[in-house]
């Protein structure tokens, strides 16, 4: 069935106009997430028990650091985008909606940073 | 177009509970908790940058049966959106729908986030066990 008025239609507009950007970008996060993942899985595993030494050392490896930059930044967006579209199901106050939208972001925006500055301070012995 | 024409969401109360139904209420409810999980992993990098002791505080409460249970339910919350994450992805570009299809790899993606959830934990207590 036909969701979109003839206007909209013509204007390639959907509902929400610019709802697309919105699900290509979970989809293009999704995707990249696979890999990265598994590659995270892999490494959680290897690190059990480590210290803090160990820890930097494995870092500083093969490109893990530069992994787990683009790791954080695909998580964060990717969960960020997935809650968005679960509060916007269930939270139904205009208020409450968009309060909890914005504190999603800043906290998804908080910790993605922190997680980011962490790697580099640790990846450049600070 | 009419209000009245269009399409309504399952009412819960008279929906018959299915494999589809139960998977797909379960991608959110992993992805949710992923969602939480991701703060946590927010919170083990962090305590990285503030030295050794906060490190080994982190690498110790994730060590500790709550810590191993959350990490546990995470594993499989992982695998689980992620393998399913594939199955929409395909569904994305048109495949998939048939209701043996769906069925079909609806099991086959349950049963493989439970295999891989228990080979990682095989492995953790392995490396575990030999630090």
């Amino acid at each position: 069935m036909e969701m979109r008025s003839d206007l909209g239609r013509v204007r390639g507009l959907g509902s929400a106009k610019e709802g697309a950007a919105q699900w290509w970008a979970q989809r293009i996060t999704g995707v990249a997430l696979v890999p990265l993942c598994l590659w995270f899985v892999v490494s959680a595993i290897s690190l059990v028990g480590a210290d803090l030494a160990a820890f930097k050392t494995w870092l500083g490896a093969h490109g893990n650091a530069l992994l787990m930059v683009l790791f954080v930044i695909a998580l964060f967006h990717h969960a960020q985008l997935g809650v968005h579209e679960v509060i916007e199901d269930y939270v139904h106050g205009e208020k409450a909606k968009v309060a909890s939208l914005v504190a999603v972001k800043f906290v998804a925006a908080l910790f993605g940073a922190s997680c980011v500055l962490a790697i580099l301070r640790v990846s450049f012995g600070g | 177009m009419k209000a009245g024409n269009r399409p309504l969401s399952p009412h819960l109360q008279v929906y018959r509970p299915q494999i589809t139904s139960f998977l797909s209420i379960l991608h959110r409810l992993t992805g949710v908790a992923l969602a939480a999980g991701a703060l946590l992993l927010g919170y083990w990098l962090t305590s990285a940058a503030y030295g050794p002791e906060t490190f080994a505080r982190a690498q110790d409460f994730l060590a500790s049966w709550l810590g191993r249970l959350v990490l546990f339910g995470l594993t499989f919350s992982l695998f689980y959106h992620l393998l399913n994450g594939i199955r929409h992805l395909a569904w994305d570009a048109g495949w998939g729908f048939e209701m043996g299809t769906l069925k079909a790899t609806g099991w086959l993606v349950t049963a493989t986030a439970v295999a891989l959830t228990l080979i990682a934990w095989i492995a953790a207590y392995a490396v575990a066990g030999g630090a």
